[in-house]
């Protein structure tokens, strides 16, 4: 059940629990994705893909008498490769031909483009496309591809370290004098991104315009168009990128595909639109891939469970290939930077590095690296409590910071902007009623149940924005965030927006923002946005920045707007600018008011009365906005979850799960509810279900959604959420970025409730998703063990 | 995810289906509820396709004195709602509703469940234990072949290349037989990772446990014993002996309820 909060705002604007406008189409079947769209002469695209892992491509034979319809590298010689340059020190980057030319570097990747009027003849090409390969030794496993003499996935670089990310700090000291000392090896596995739509465009080459235009699932149209523009070597103005109703992003869809790029060059090739939409099997197998992090981790700690050093070696697999715009990069640095958590220490080391393997390219994927780290972090304080006998949200009331040090900078230098992490977890703490588990857990004898509970705190950065970005010297860093406001002619408004929602109802809360300032009913706001021909340039969604970033733009743009009606109704109201003010949505005199919707009339259509000193930009005002800081908003959580083990089976059942959030104000509670229960349910298939496998020779097992387990309705408990909402000092509203955070959280907590439900038997589980398959051979170890 | 190309045929009557698949290279599609995602994944590549629809007499049912008569086109939904005759005393509705999920129940026939005889396929194991018939009809008239010996592998059965399961005899279940049967699964409707079905009937002197969702064909252990159960699971790897173990105590457990 979800909790019902008191809102400030009774009417409809920040604060409310506004009903998604864009609801009345998604629930009735009637958004508009991409794969909808019809055009004449549409043809279909479907991709011959490497069955290998590793290996020479000696040559192509296209299928006699259709070689016209089967392009491959050679064709594409007009075509750069997809290159994603950070600028980290000893970065190397990767040049990740479209079609690929020399070898292959993973299962799936593309060799050839096959055409036809339809997707299954265009897959009959592409089974009849003989492509002769070298096969090459592959690696498969961060490990092996670090050893001497391991394979190399790119030969240029000498070896497989894509990059090597250190936080310096001495902790030999602390490794010697240390009362408590505890060590984990944790890993998580490689999971696959899966919104409901996949991935899919349909490009067509417009000859009035001159442009080429794309139609894509895409999270960030203009950082599509740029990237396209330079693999195609075309000026910007010749690309347009629309991206229509998108059916959920979490990051896969805020990449750059090389689908994408032969789709854009086949439709101005032949002249015809075409198009691709990737089906389930290469989603799973050669594109989604991401989140696989290795850690060797140890905590240093007083007796009472105070953290005193933290010490870390982590490994991601990267993949072969660094994808556009974010690189690999984003994942391994990420883990050096945000592992220390909401957590006060001071000796911190942690070396991660990034390998690649042949296996797809990782992509960054809700939470990006953080679901893997405060899983590491929680764990480990798990185990610092039971090393100190003190109970695990003990540990972590001792170790948090506290409200008073805020705003606070942590020891690998984010600045904590607002919050009282403690609060949380002591609100956690009742809501799931630990001392009545306790209670429980003691009457197991009797019972025979096997229940735990576990807690994960975090903080998640949103928002972060030019100071941050700058530094990764990654092909995109967000500047201002900039909106338009237009008020129509009958007084309605329309706002465009440059970034994309695909599930984030921004057509309502953005519509919320602008009743806010100018006071016109959200019903008669309309949000035009997904296409860059019609919105400012924005990097796009990404990184928990919506609300923040676009709320604020939103909010500044209107405010100029209300501004500008102020100035033309002083003039209508016969009296001067300083004595009205806008409220309620009309501009309000010392004798009078006017509404908002005859100021729009009057500079439309009787311009004869306006003053002649009228601002001639009207009533469409586009405007940037960042926040007081760009370091980026702080929201954080402590979830709680309940579990029953079945240790006969290995099972693991949610009985209650609880989540208390601070996301600073709230737009939209209702919106926010949505966001924490989709990302748990997305954390809960990465505690317990999701598994990409590949095997030594780096093919990937599970190629359909019977093989690649998902979670479902009856997966996913009645969350219950709780909300505090303390204001971020930086922003519009005090509005903090969430959009990610429910995701990160329940592997934490699911962990460490079902290692409490174990801790009898001494086993502890140390690899995600926890599947009775590896809960059941713990048991048996312990079992062997002689326990 | 498309499939490869093939004809289709659609014939009038079972005699018809016969003559088609002798020609060789066909498939049967009944609900295609497995059959059509291997096609899309080409996983299977059939010259021709011969869809069952048409045939009225493998939908039709009848109750007969010992029992049920269940065309092979029956579907997990009608036996679901109670639109199949059952002589069970409700045993088929209640595995019915659990199998996979109600799409795929909607259009899934009790039928191709069995010839398609994956071993994690409920019909198999359950109608096995409940002592079913299967009735296999071919260029030389009708055969009956018991369930428990339809399947001889995984995807693999006693069927001849022109043959086809017409039909599934079920017997009554006597009104003091106890009965059990449990999944083991990652989800409600997915594959199971094992399974077993308990049928102890003293009126008929039958205690007979059978284990799904192996290898292979479903383990029938006919008077059920430890030592039995034992012996056959000796070749699975430890994990799946411990879940098959499970589910056969539980299934146990289950009938003594």
């Amino acid at each position: 059940m979800v909790m019902r909060q008191n809102v400030a705002d009774g009417g409809v604007g920040i604060g409310a629990r506004l009903p998604r406008k864009e609801d009345a189409r998604f629930l009735r079947g009637r958004g508009e994705f991409v794969a909808d769209i019809r055009l004449p002469g549409l043809l279909e695209i479907a991709f011959a893909r490497s069955p290998l892992a590793h290996a020479r491509i000696r040559g192509i034979e296209k299928p006699v008498g259709r070689e016209g319809d089967v392009f491959t590298h050679a064709d594409l010689t007009d075509v750069r490769p997809i290159r994603a340059v950070a600028g980290l020190p000893g970065f190397k980057p990767s040049a990740q031909g479209v079609l690929a030319s020399e070898k292959v570097r993973h299962v799936g990747e593309l060799v050839a483009m096959c055409l036809a009027a339809t997707r299954a003849e265009a897959e009959d090409l592409a089974a009849a496309t003989f492509i002769e390969f070298d096969e090459l030794p592959v690696v498969a496993d961060v490990r092996a591809a670090c050893r001497p003499g391991a394979p190399l996935v790119h030969e240029e670089w000498g070896d497989n370290l894509l990059l090597e990310t250190v936080a310096e700090g001495d902790l030999a000291e602390l490794a010697r004098t240390a009362p408590v000392k505890v060590s984990r090896s944790l890993k998580t596995a490689r999971q696959c991104m899966s919104p409901l739509e996949g991935r899919g465009v349909v490009a067509q080459w417009r000859e009035r315009e001159g442009q080429l235009v794309l139609h894509s699932a895409s999270q960030m149209p203009h950082i599509v168009r740029t990237g396209l523009a330079e693999c195609l070597g075309l000026d910007e103005g010749r690309v347009r990128v629309i991206s229509p109703d998108v059916g959920g992003g979490f990051g896969y869809k805020g990449i750059l595909l090389p689908e994408e790029v032969c789709a854009a060059w086949a439709a101005m090739r032949l002249g015809r639109p075409v198009r691709w939409i990737e089906d389930r099997r290469e989603q799973l197998t050669a594109n989604a891939n991401c989140r696989e992090h290795h850690y060797e981790l140890t905590a240093y700690a007083d007796r009472d469970g105070r953290l005193l050093g933290l010490d870390c070696e982590a490994m991601v697999d990267a993949g072969a290939y660094s994808s556009y715009p974010f690189s690999a990069a984003l994942e391994p640095a990420q883990v050096a930077s945000i592992l220390p958590g909401p957590y006060r220490f001071d000796h911190y080391r942690c070396r991660s590095l990034a390998v690649a393997t042949n296996k797809p390219p990782i992509l960054p994927y809700r939470g990006v690296a953080r679901a893997g780290v405060c899983y590491a972090i929680e764990v480990l304080l798990d185990a610092v409590a039971r090393a100190v006998g003190k109970e695990p949200y003990e540990v972590r009331l001792l170790n948090l910071v506290p409200p008073e040090a805020m705003p606070f900078d942590n020891i690998t230098k984010k600045h904590f902007d607002s919050g009282d992490y403690p609060e949380s977890v002591r609100r956690a703490v009742a809501a799931i009623g630990l001392d009545g588990i306790r209670a429980r857990q003691a009457q197991r004898d009797l019972t025979g149940e096997r229940i735990g509970v576990g807690f994960a705190v975090y903080n998640e950065q949103g928002a972060h924005g030019t100071s941050v970005y700058y530094g990764w010297g990654i092909p995109m860093v967000p500047g201002h965030e900039q909106a338009s406001a237009r008020l129509t002619p009958d007084g309605g408004l329309e706002l465009r927006v440059g970034v994309h929602s695909h599930g984030q109802g921004l057509e309502t809360s953005l519509a919320q923002v602008a009743h806010e300032v100018l006071g016109i009913a959200p019903a008669k706001v309309s949000l035009v946005h997904g296409d860059t021909a019609l919105t400012p340039y924005s990097t796009g969604t990404w990184g928990s920045r919506c609300a923040v970033m676009a709320g604020g733009a939103v909010a500044a743009a209107c405010r100029a707007l209300g501004e500008r009606a102020k100035k033309i109704g002083a003039r209508l109201l016969q009296t001067d600018y300083a004595s009205v003010r806008l409220a309620a949505g009309e501009i309000v005199g010392p004798a009078g008011s006017v509404g908002l919707a005859e100021i729009a009339r009057v500079w439309y259509r009787a311009p004869q009365n306006l003053p002649d000193d009228v601002d001639p930009g009207g009533l469409d005002v586009t405007i940037g906005y960042k926040p007081q800081r760009d370091t980026g908003t702080f929201s954080y959580a402590c979830h709680a979850a309940l579990v029953s083990v079945d240790s006969e089976i290995g099972a693991v059942e949610l009985i209650d799960y609880v989540v208390v959030e601070d996301g600073g104000r709230l737009i939209n509670p209702m919106i926010v509810d949505g966001q924490i229960l989709g990302g748990a349910a997305q954390g809960i298939g990465t505690a317990l279900y999701e598994e990409m496998p590949f095997d030594a020779e780096g093919q990937p097992l599970a190629s359909t959604l019977a093989d690649y387990c998902l979670p479902g309705a009856t997966e996913v408990p009645a969350i219950r959420i709780l909300h505090m909402q303390t204001p971020s000092p930086y922003t519009e509203f005090g509005q903090k970025g969430i959009g990610e955070s429910g995701a990160i959280g329940p592997p934490a907590a699911i962990a460490c409730a079902v290692n409490d439900a174990l801790k009898d038997l001494g086993v502890e589980i140390g690899e995600l998703p926890i599947t009775p398959r590896r809960i059941l051979a713990a048991l048996d170890e312990a079992e062997r063990g002689g326990r | 995810m498309k499939p490869a190309p093939f004809a289709y045929e659609r014939p009038g009557s079972l005699a018809e289906a016969c003559a088609l698949l002798a020609e060789g290279g066909a498939k049967l599609l009944a609900g295609g509820q497995s059959l059509g995602p291997m096609l899309n994944l080409r996983l299977v590549q059939p010259e021709m396709l011969v869809d069952l629809a048409g045939l009225d007499e493998l939908k039709a049912s009848e109750r007969l004195v010992d029992g049920a008569r269940l065309g092979a086109l029956v579907t997990h939904a009608q036996i679901e709602d109670g639109r199949a005759p059952d002589p069970t005393g409700g045993i088929l509705p209640r595995v019915a509703c659990g199998i996979a999920y109600r799409a795929i129940r909607n259009r899934g026939t009790v039928g191709g469940s069995l010839a398609h005889a994956d071993p994690a396929a409920d019909w198999l194991t359950v109608l096995a234990a409940l002592g079913a018939t299967a009735i296999v009809t071919g260029a030389d008239g009708e055969r009956r072949v018991p369930v428990a010996e339809f399947a001889t592998g995984a995807f693999e059965t006693v069927l001849g290349e022109a043959e086809i399961l017409a039909a599934v005899a079920i017997p009554t279940v006597a009104a003091g037989a106890r009965w059990g049967y449990v999944k083991i699964a990652r989800k409600p409707g997915e594959f199971a990772d094992a399974m077993a079905a308990v049928l102890r009937d003293p009126e008929r002197d039958v205690e007979r446990v059978v284990v799904g969702a192996t290898h292979g064909a479903p383990i029938i252990v006919e008077d059920f014993s430890e030592a039995v159960l034992a012996e056959s699971l000796a070749r699975f790897d430890p994990i799946a002996r411990r879940l098959c173990r499970a589910a056969v105590r539980r299934a146990l457990a289950e009938a003594d309820a």
